[in-house]
């Protein structure tokens, strides 16, 4: 199923200008504040009439203003996850989340009720109050309501950022589980580089209204110029697979065609897929093999490009056995090592830099 | 204390003034909500003299509203002599005459709690019952309504109250009949008309303030219920 999306709208002073069109199972819609995700979204839901422009999701015209075509919100089948969870306030758990199910019509109930509540653990939940729950469990039942609508698509705007750190960590499973298992397509809107990189297959950059770029999440996290507000929070993406547990050093050795490197110990078997955030603030560059160094990973790549990002900082991109690592290093390193494009480096990275939380299992892909 | 017993002639205007209190805020609650909605949720021409309409009984001299009715509702009013010939329903001089004349009066009051109280309804839980799949009808029966009924249920007792009290468009429209019109205001008011009527008017009075004390209490009770029921997720 793909989503297509060609829009322009204004509100005020402000102008949303975007076309992209993805078949990627979790497509993030990644800014700053301000930069047109939310109204992009609302377009999407069709809580938001654009003055112009096509929405189209699986084959489906939810909008066309050139043939004016608009449906409705409550006709659209689209689960909706707000980051407040908008919970109803008068109604048990176990209402909220067959809210949606009455509305559904009969043939397309395909949600089913045990299965959802079992994906989110919120089964003991079912009999109580919104009011008495936590932030991460009322988010929880706010997936489960939006998931048991039987949706085509799932939009969900900043779930994540109400919460605390802790909280984050409690849910973000549940949304990967839901990109894996679940059979329909998520659009997430999120200013977070840590969720992006983890979550999502594509991502959309809007910047001020209009489409910064589009691709798959390694193309994309990969170019520092488009998350240069993110203050060096950029970098690169790599899929890795679990090639050892080390358990006398409680580490995990990780695989890839860009070399093997040490991570933090992750509790996932032996072959399992794995995403590794490499932040370019972490990342230095030799340009012989270290020796008596106390950084474990050491990958050889060539410099494909050097990119500048203020007075005195440099974004280094490598290519690594054809995966794309990003350093950012100082201007006064680049000139006294006498960095070139072309020229053969090591990458060398710090295991305890590598956030045990950017090391997400991924199934399949 | 055998003054306070009530005379069967006091007992048929408290029965009476009871029944026509309850039938004018039962009659007019539908109405009263749908107004009530459309002045909070939806722009549309002509809605500030839908809004003038709803409240003039509030600033017009009761009497005079009671005048308008009775040119309007009366055996030979356009709107009295349609509903008699199509409907078998007849308002002059009767108790259903007083149930209209109190529920015109009590209407700003209805809408305006109900009203209120649909406005502090958050709009995004509406949106968000929008995109589970709800037609704005439906959105409104199980999110909207439920989370207004405290204000629903203000509005009601207070509709019940000042119908309890209304009189001077309640005589004006028809009359002040023992048994039939005569409620407990007219009641105490021909009491007070007559020589050696205090005790009767005493007794009334003190009917009066039990009633409108207990429908306050009740309401609070009812509204303190309904409000811990809905409490801000």
């Amino acid at each position: 199923m793909s989503l297509r999306v060609d829009i322009r709208h204004r509100q005020g002073d402000f102008v949303l200008d975007a076309a992209f069109e993805s078949a990627g199972r979790l497509t993030a819609l990644f800014g700053p504040s301000g930069s047109g995700k939310t109204t992009l979204v609302n377009i999407i839901a069709g809580l938001i009439r654009p003055r112009q422009g096509r929405v189209e999701a699986g084959g489906r015209v939810l909008v066309d203003t050139g043939r004016r075509v608009f449906v409705p919100a409550h006709r659209r089948r689209v689960g909706y996850v707000f980051q407040d969870a908008r919970l109803f306030p008068h109604l048990s758990v176990r209402s909220n989340l067959t809210y949606g199910r009455f509305f559904a019509p009969r043939a397309e109930r395909t949600a089913d009720f045990d299965a959802v509540v079992g994906m989110l653990d919120i089964g003991g939940l079912l009999d109580r109050r919104p009011a008495s729950l936590s932030g991460g469990e009322k988010q929880r039942v706010a997936i489960g309501r939006a998931l048991l609508a039987s949706p085509r698509l799932i939009l969900m705007d900043e779930p994540l950022a109400s919460l605390d750190e802790a909280r984050k960590a409690e849910i973000m499973p549940y949304v990967e589980r839901l990109r894996d298992e679940a059979a329909v397509p998520i659009v997430y809107v999120s200013h977070s580089v840590p969720e992006v990189a983890r979550l999502a297959t594509d991502i959309a950059v809007l910047r001020q209204g209009r489409l910064a770029a589009f691709g798959p999440t390694g193309a994309i996290l990969a170019r520092l110029d488009l998350l240069s507000e993110e203050a060096g929070e950029g970098g690169a993406v790599l899929d890795m697979a679990v090639r050892e547990q080390d358990r006398a050093f409680a580490m995990t050795v990780l695989r890839s065609p860009a070399g093997e490197i040490r991570v933090p110990a992750v509790n996932a078997p032996l072959g399992s897929r794995m995403r590794v955030r490499l932040r370019a603030r972490d990342v230095m560059i030799a340009t012989e093999r270290p020796r008596g160094l106390s950084a474990l990973n050491v990958l050889p790549g060539v410099i494909a490009a050097l990119e500048p990002v203020s007075d005195n900082t440099v974004d280094v991109l490598l290519d690594c056995g054809g995966q794309a690592v990003v350093a950012r290093i100082t201007r006064l390193s680049t000139e006294r090592l006498l960095l070139a494009p072309g020229q053969p480096v090591f990458a060398v990275i710090k295991t305890a830099s590598v956030e045990a939380a950017g090391a997400a299992p991924v199934v399949g892909h | 204390m055998a003054w306070l017993a009530l005379s069967p002639d006091e007992w048929v205007a408290v029965r009476l003034s009871l029944k026509v209190a309850a039938w004018a805020t039962v009659a007019s609650l539908p109405l009263g909500i749908a107004v009530a909605w459309l002045l909070a949720r939806r722009e549309f021409w002509g809605k500030s003299l839908l809004n003038g309409i709803v409240h003039l009984p509030l600033v017009l001299p009761p009497v005079v509203t009671g005048y308008l009715l009775l040119l309007a509702f009366g055996r030979r009013g356009p709107a009295g002599a349609f509903l008699a010939e199509h409907f078998g329903i007849v308002f002059s001089f009767r108790w259903t005459g007083a149930a209209l004349a109190c529920a015109v009066m009590a209407f700003p009051l209805l809408v305006r709690a109900i009203r209120l109280s649909i406005e502090a309804v958050d709009r995004r839980l509406e949106a968000a019952a929008g995109t589970l799949g709800a037609s704005s009808f439906m959105v409104f029966l199980t999110v909207t309504l439920p989370l207004a009924l405290p204000g629903v249920i203000a509005g009601m007792i207070l509709c019940f109250a000042k119908a309890m009290g209304e009189f001077g468009a309640t005589i004006t429209f028809v009359s002040n009949i023992p048994g039939e019109t005569q409620t407990l205001p007219s009641a105490i008011y021909t009491f007070t008309q007559v020589p050696g009527g205090e005790l009767g008017a005493l007794r009334l009075t003190l009917v009066s303030i039990v009633i409108s004390l207990g429908a306050l209490i009740v309401s609070e009770e009812v509204a303190r219920r309904a409000s811990r029921r809905v409490a801000a997720a």
